[in-house]
């Protein structure tokens, strides 16, 4: 028989699936974010393999870029989402839930210092509930030793071998400590640890924690809980630049234009905590970042017009009819 | 072993909650015996600073919390006057007002930011200068940015607060059983008709106990039935964990820690303010004696009650940024307690979802401040009346308490295995 697919005409045996046919056009098996169109309609992924075609049918296979729902990879996983969220300093659990939903993000970051992860009916259950990912972090170690120690508790607490890893410097900037932080992160990727580093905006310190095997980088915007956005753009631009992991803006953002702007800078994935929790309307600041984040990811694969200095009219001169 | 005589109403803990409940439902005339499984002051009772202050203790998004806040703030002189004229006992209470000051710009925007909310919502708070909130408090560091004064606060001593409440009941004919602890409900049908009790194993000292035993263990022989028309469930943090009572009928109640130090003036001085006074990360209450108390963490830590050298030292050196006077005064104590978190911040007050039951619980960091309030509703409740219109919205059945949560018997680690992919 024969089928329009993505707008050439193929030929396939009788009885071919639709899944069948959405993988002769190159859909790959596991990957989110691809649609498949039978004449017109969307079709469900779990009808693909139940739903046969007939002579004539018009197939589209589409990568969904919109939305967001284009996956990037994290460690070992496929993600939609690229807001990770914070979840200390939510004035409460509903508002927290109320703000992790309209964030959309798949990924939330939890201070094992600061909870207790068998504690029932407590921020845990709220995560469970929404089905997200814990990403236990190493908030208040000061040294390497005591951030590795932390990263092993909260493998066992939280049955996971991902840690963000941040080794804070001083409790007034909480700016990381780079010689200790390069340290815990060899350790523990050694140890098998998937490791996302905390680190300043500095390239070369990216390059190292990438060279000992970190999983993304994660520099500051600006001092965490700040508020104060991107301050050396430059930077978060030559790390991104340069990455071959992934980098994640972590600390700084106060609202939508940061996202998006680190973004546009080449960064994948935005974390944003006191942003959120701390905005007077928390769950309209969480569906502000996650459309910025979204804006700022379409801008940059849309390749922006260089700045100029002098105007540019937007219509050229030459050829312009003399109606004088 | 059982108690036949029968009262209108048993209340399952003792911290103000139970006692100011008990004692407004015994003015009433209503039989009533309190349960508590330690002595009087206990639980979070025994750890708050005692502020009444709902201007300083707003934030955006809880209007709803401060319509409570506020009517219960209201009720407090005159609630703290018959508490004193019933027991013969002081409680401290003072309108002392509040000083919330800030150090540095970074602070000074925070409190601002917060200055506005109070103004739109017409809450009596005055921004002023440095040396205006010097003139009323000379012990502030002298360098800072500026300060807004709520002056409608105040404070009361709540472990005072429990005694005299405790002398109140005594007084109006209530009973109260310390050392008792409560491990079951005794049912006619699907109808809550009492408690069953044990000489409590909790040593009177101890703040914390993970959960209310399930099963009476080897006390069954003394155990001892308490009729009653209602049971109404005031034991805070613990409320959650009430494992005789069915799942929906149990209250989303989680414990929250908070860590508060106590400091005591040297001979002949008094306390370093005269109001409270706070900054952006710590809050000090002045007691008449002269005492300071200075809080509070606020930590996701399960039923654990440690007090942390970290917690100790973030309290004081904050407190010593804002009066560096508290340098010189004696260090007291430490002590961490557990607030009863729920899922909204408001709290759960009214009759429960089986036949015989009341709460009184949830209160988080409020507690003392809507006792006045909460004893209102719980009396007026028990007596078959309407309670005050503003605490309906309190009601324990409301939806925001998220009852479509698991129940504890579902859960198990293998929920918290993230790293499974999915």
């Amino acid at each position: 028989m024969r089928v329009e697919l993505n707008g050439e005409t193929v030929e396939l045996a009788d009885g071919t699936t639709l899944a069948e046919a959405a993988r002769a056009a190159g859909a790959p098996e596991s990957a989110r974010g691809i649609a498949v169109a039978l004449d017109g309609e969307v079709v469900p992924r779990s009808e693909w393999e139940s739903t046969p075609l007939a002579d004539g049918a018009a197939v589209e296979v589409l990568a969904a870029i919109q939305g967001g729902a284009e996956t990037w990879q994290l460690g070992d996983r496929e993600w939609s989402s690229r807001l990770i969220a914070g979840t200390g300093g939510f004035r409460s659990l509903e508002q927290m839930q109320d703000a992790l939903a309209a964030a959309g993000t798949e990924i939330v970051t939890v201070a094992l210092r600061r909870i207790d992860p068998t504690a029932e009916g407590s921020v845990l259950d709220v995560i469970d509930r929404l089905g997200l990912f814990v990403l236990p972090n190493t908030a208040g170690c000061y040294t390497a030793r005591d951030a590795v120690r932390t990263a092993k508790l909260a493998r066992e607490a939280f049955q996971t071998d991902w840690v963000k890893l941040e080794v804070i410097g001083d409790d007034r900037t909480l700016f990381p400590d780079a010689v200790e932080l390069v340290a815990a992160a060899e350790l523990l990727v050694a140890d098998g640890f998937t490791v996302l580093p905390y680190t300043n905006d500095d390239p070369i310190l990216a390059r190292r924690l990438e060279a000992v095997g970190c999983a993304a980088v994660m520099p500051l915007g600006s001092p965490i809980g700040s508020g104060a956005g991107i301050r050396n753009p430059y930077n978060i631009a030559i790390i991104a630049e340069r990455a071959g992991v992934p980098v994640i803006l972590d600390a700084g953002i106060g609202t939508a234009s940061d996202a998006a702007l680190a973004m546009e800078l080449g960064c994948s994935a935005v974390l944003a905590a006191s942003a959120i929790f701390g905005a007077a309307e928390p769950t309209a600041m969480a569906r502000a970042l996650r459309a910025a984040i979204e804006a700022g990811h379409l801008a940059r694969a849309a390749g922006r017009i260089p700045q100029r200095t002098y105007a540019e009219p937007s219509t050229a001169y030459e050829g312009i009819p003399d109606l004088s | 072993m059982s108690d036949k005589s029968g009262f209108d109403a048993v209340f399952v803990g003792g911290g103000v909650i139970g006692l100011a409940s008990a004692w407004r439902a015994a003015q009433r005339g209503a039989r009533v015996c309190v349960l508590e499984r330690a002595e009087p002051p206990a639980g979070a009772t025994k750890v708050a600073a005692g502020m009444l202050a709902p201007v300083g203790e707003l934030t955006f998004g809880e209007r709803v919390l401060l319509e409570l806040t506020l009517a219960s703030g209201a009720l407090w002189a005159d609630f703290a006057a018959a508490v004193e004229a019933a027991g013969g006992e002081a409680t401290g209470f003072r309108r002392c007002g509040a000083l919330h000051v800030a150090l540095d710009r970074d602070e000074a925007g925070e409190l601002r930011r917060h200055h506005d909310l109070q103004r739109e919502l017409g809450l009596e708070a005055e921004w002023l200068t440095p040396t205006r909130c010097r003139a009323l408090e000379p012990g502030l560091v002298p360098n800072f940015v500026g300060g807004v004064l709520a002056g409608a606060e105040g404070s009361v001593d709540p472990r005072a607060l429990a005694r005299a409440l405790a002398a109140a009941l005594r007084e109006a004919g209530g009973e109260l059983r310390t050392g008792t602890e409560v491990f079951d409900g005794l049912w006619d049908g699907e109808r809550l008709v009492g408690v069953r009790t044990a000489p409590s194993s909790v040593a009177p000292s101890s703040a914390a106990e993970p959960r209310v035993r399930s099963s009476p263990m080897g006390d069954k022989g003394r155990g001892v039935d308490v009729h009653a028309d209602a049971v109404v469930l005031c034991n805070g943090a613990w409320s959650g964990q009430t494992a005789w009572l069915p799942d929906e009928a149990r209250p989303p109640v989680r414990p929250v820690k908070g860590e508060t130090v106590e400091l005591r003036p040297r001979p002949g001085e008094g306390a370093p303010a005269s109001r409270i006074v706070c900054s952006e990360r710590v809050y000090m209450v002045p007691r008449p004696d002269g005492r300071l108390i200075v809080g509070a963490t606020q930590e996701e830590r399960g039923f654990d009650t440690v007090v942390t050298a970290g917690g100790v030292h973030e309290l004081l050196r904050e407190a010593y940024r804002v009066l560096p006077d508290v340098a010189e005064m004696e260090f007291a104590g430490t002590i961490a307690g557990l607030r009863p978190g729920t899922p909204d911040n408001l709290p759960i007050v009214g009759r429960g979802a089986v036949d015989g039951l009341v709460l009184a619980t949830g209160h988080f960091r409020n507690g003392i401040l809507l006792t006045p309030l909460t004893a209102d509703t719980v009396a007026a409740t028990l007596a078959g009346i309407e309670p005050p219109a503003v605490m309906a919205q309190a009601d324990p059945l409301r939806s925001s308490l998220g009852r479509d949560r698991p129940s504890n018997d579902e859960r198990t680690r293998a929920d918290h295995a993230v790293g499974a992919p999915r």
